[in-house]
């Protein structure tokens, strides 16, 4: 269960606890939706929308710090021969 | 009877003076030609060609109006775009309007100006009609059927059954903006900005497209309610082959994709209603390609996948890893999701 | 869209495929917890790419399927009432209950409508004071904020034409069921990251550590299940057993604190039926008593096991708590693909789109789709 999709804060509209409501962008698309368990999140920081509420700030942080060592997974040669072989696959 | 009244009330349908003053002062003033000012049962057609291709279709749509179009430039091109996929011309449409009691007469104003538009667009005329008033509650808003008679001057689409291994698949344009335009609407999903529906004709697309390429066509359908993944699932029961997609190269807006994202749905299942999938002989590629994105219905036309020996699965698709996925039929309505 | 399409990055995705191949020494037995990455698994086909390496089994992580038929039966019995509107999420529209689905019950006059979110429902509520709507609140600890939120929302506004019907249930327990049944073949799980990020995963060292099982909290791109799916192979070879977070850009080990506070004002954790597996101490959600007065259970009480139609056994032939536990793969049901399919499902997981049954049907290894294909 549980979609939930990263979309960026556009927008503050309702700054009310219960009705914290804040515009979203999800690719082209914007919604506004529920920021009552994400009161601190500001405008340009993604967050997770979950059945139109936002239930967590996106740690940018950590996030590339994941990406960062996934990469150190591999050594570049390796990942090179990857890629060769896909072009050669298209 | 009342006829400055601002809705359709039941005697718009009865026959007598609110009938007549609705289609002499709604209808024929929008659609005047030789054939409609006859008011006669049947009119005739004086027809060029050997062979014509005739079709028909019933429109319902909620809400009637959306963004990127109404249900009455709908039920133009969607005849229209039948008619083109199967290699006519289209020329003469019948309109039959189905009005629930209580429709604002402003809002049958905008379908008919709609309607006429749309036909003015497509070069076709609408040769004869009907109008019904059913009770509230009978209808939802106004049901429209247009049959539409196209004439057959070049040779016919040879069709599925012509499909061999090695064929292209090329969709029009992005795929799944009218579903979601239209659901987004329905469910007053609130999207900003609303995302627009693809409804448009593709008879100037087809024409320049056979005109460059002729016999390499093999199929054409306009992709609509099931989505790129009905037409596939049909043209392989056809041909028994299997239709390979990539899923690096389906084109999707950047609203469509978001919106997909968000409602947990596949745009390959989402309705169409100015995109078609077409078949093509791999060495007119570059020619079918360049006659397409000539026109601007089919502008940004591109090659989706190929055609290849039937595998288990008739439909499959390549993603990320490369590894081969079955597409499975798309089952009944389209519902937002969130698991 | 930034945060989906990085981890969906084909080249890291095969660096992660031949380092879980080179550490993996043995066919290990893993379990996604969460439906959503059952989903991804197969759609993606990293299922299929890895199926020689790991053997991945799909936990009971639809909630959609774990909702018990007699829910259902009530949502059903409550749409029929005048002057109410069942509404729901799209995915538990086609659901069976004992006898039918909501989809079915409209078509014999039941009012139903699917929302995108149930703040949506409430809304529907404010404009619309002459009709009764109730939400039918299914979910993991995921959803819980989202209709808890709709009963403060509610609260706050006066409504008195608002009600939930609640099936929440809660993971962890179910996880733990799991570990404990004595026919267990789970050798580590990848958590659930959304369920994770809001209640947290503080909680999971305790049983990582009792049952010598590494617990990894895991997202549902391709690239977070590679990572989780590695993480664990990691700990497995080397014999060590604790919590790991690789779903760190969203998950931290407290939770979300605003969002489980917004739980903890509405509902209280309760024994609650699985559909499949039955009871489960501490499974699932309840209505704290102070909102009675929006609780669709108690509102509608006289509608329970009211019913004027013959109760068939959908499940007879279905053996969904076997595959719900990890005991089953779908494909070696007997009815798979053949009595039962997503058109006509025996039993919940043939369901949605992510019970395991349905995502097999649809996505499955090759020797799976050839009883789809065969239906053609």
């Amino acid at each position: 269960m549980c979609l939930g999709v990263p979309g960026r804060v556009v927008e503050w509209v309702d700054r009310d606890p219960t009705f914290a409501k804040a515009k979203i962008e999800f690719g082209g698309v914007a919604r506004v939706c529920s920021m009552a368990c994400v009161p601190d999140a500001e405008v340009g920081e993604y967050v997770v929308v979950h059945a139109g509420i936002a239930i967590s700030r996106i740690d940018e942080v950590a996030a590339r710090l994941a990406l960062e060592e996934l990469k150190e997974f591999g050594l570049a040669e390796e990942l090179e021969e990857i890629r060769d072989s896909m072009a050669g696959n298209q | 009877m009342n006829t400055n009244n601002t809705r359709i009330t039941l005697a718009h349908g009865e026959g007598a003076r609110a009938t007549r003053e609705l289609i002499t002062n709604r209808i024929l003033t929008r659609f005047d030609n030789e054939h409609l000012r006859q008011l006669s049962d049947a009119t005739q057609l004086d027809v060029a060609s050997d062979r014509i291709a005739m079709t028909t279709d019933s429109f319902v749509v909620s809400p009637m109006i959306f963004p990127g179009g109404d249900i009455g430039s709908m039920a133009v091109y969607g005849t229209v775009n039948d008619l083109a996929v199967s290699g006519a011309v289209p020329r003469w449409l019948s309109l039959a309007l189905i009005i629930e009691e209580g429709l604002e007469l402003s809002i049958l104003d905008k379908i008919l100006d709609s309607i006429a538009s749309a036909a003015e667009r497509c070069g076709v005329v609408i040769v004869t009609g009907d109008t019904k008033v059913v009770p509230r509650g009978a209808a939802d808003g106004i049901f429209i059927n247009t049959t539409g008679i196209g004439e057959l001057n070049s040779s016919v689409i040879a069709g599925p059954r012509s499909i061999r291994a090695g064929d292209l698949l090329i969709v029009s344009g992005p795929i799944g903006r009218h579903g979601i335009a239209v659901l987004s609407a329905r469910e007053e999903l609130a999207l900003e900005p609303p995302p627009q529906s693809d409804s448009a004709p593709l008879h100037n697309s087809v024409a320049c497209l056979r005109k460059n390429v002729g016999e390499a066509v093999k199929a054409i359908r306009d992709a609509t309610r099931g989505g790129v993944s009905a037409v596939l699932h049909e043209w392989a029961t056809e041909c028994n082959l299997t239709m390979q997609l990539d899923e690096t190269r389906i084109p999707i807006t950047d609203d469509v994709r978001g919106a997909s994202e968000l409602l947990g749905l596949d745009p390959l299942y989402i309705a169409n209603e100015g995109t078609m999938v077409i078949a093509v002989d791999p060495a007119a590629e570059a020619e079918a390609l360049a006659a397409l994105r000539s026109i601007p219905e089919s502008h940004n036309a591109v090659v989706i996948g190929r055609v290849t020996a039937r595998k288990v699965s008739p439909v499959t698709i390549q993603r990320m890893l490369g590894v081969e996925q079955p597409v499975d039929e798309p089952t009944g309505a389209l519902l937002p999701r969130i698991c | 869209m930034k945060y989906i399409d990085e981890y969906r990055d084909p080249q890291r995705a095969r660096l992660l495929i031949a380092e879980i191949r080179s550490r993996a020494s043995q066919r290990w037995v893993l379990m996604e917890v969460c439906g959503g990455q059952t989903h991804s698994l197969l759609r993606h086909g990293i299922a299929e790419e890895l199926r020689n390496d790991i053997e991945l089994i799909h936990g009971p992580g639809c909630p959609v399927c774990v909702t018990p038929a007699a829910a259902i039966d009530l949502a059903q019995s409550i749409a029929m009432q005048p002057k109410t509107t069942l509404v729901s999420f799209g995915d538990m529209v086609r659901v069976p209950g004992t006898q039918s689905s909501l989809l079915e019950i409209r078509t014999r006059g039941g009012s139903t409508k699917t929302v995108y979110s149930p703040l949506d429902a409430v809304e529907l509520a404010r404009r619309n004071r002459n009709e009764h709507y109730v939400f039918f609140a299914v979910g993991f600890e995921t959803t819980a904020p989202a209709t808890a939120l709709a009963v403060l929302q509610a609260d706050q506004l006066g409504l008195t034409n608002f009600s939930i019907l609640v099936a929440h249930v809660r993971v962890q327990p179910a996880m733990e069921a799991i570990l404990r049944s004595p026919n267990n073949r789970v050798q580590a799980f990848l958590a659930a990251g959304h369920v994770c990020t809001v209640a947290g995963f503080e909680s999971y060292s305790d049983l990582s550590k009792k049952m010598d099982t590494p617990i990894v909290v895991t997202g549902f791109e391709p690239l977070d299940l590679l990572e989780g799916i590695l993480a664990c192979v990691i700990q497995l070879e080397n014999g060590q057993y604790s919590v790991e977070n690789r779903y760190a850009r969203c998950a931290v080990e407290a939770g979300n604190i605003e969002a489980q506070q917004v739980i903890d004002r509405v509902y209280e954790v309760a024994d609650r039926p699985w559909r499949g597996l039955g009871e489960i101490a501490n499974g699932g959600y309840i209505l704290k008593h102070k909102w009675q007065r929006f609780d669709a259970a108690h509102r509608f009480a006289h509608l329970q096991n009211e019913s004027t139609l013959p109760i068939i056994d959908l499940e007879n032939e279905c053996q969904a708590a076997e595959v719900l536990s990890g005991r089953l793969r779908p494909t070696e049901c007997s009815a798979f693909g053949k009595e039962c399919t997503p058109d006509l499902p025996l039993g919940a997981p043939m369901v949605s789109s992510e019970g395991a049954c349905a995502a097999y049907f649809r996505f499955g290894p090759k020797e799976t789709v050839l009883s789809q294909g065969n239906q053609h």
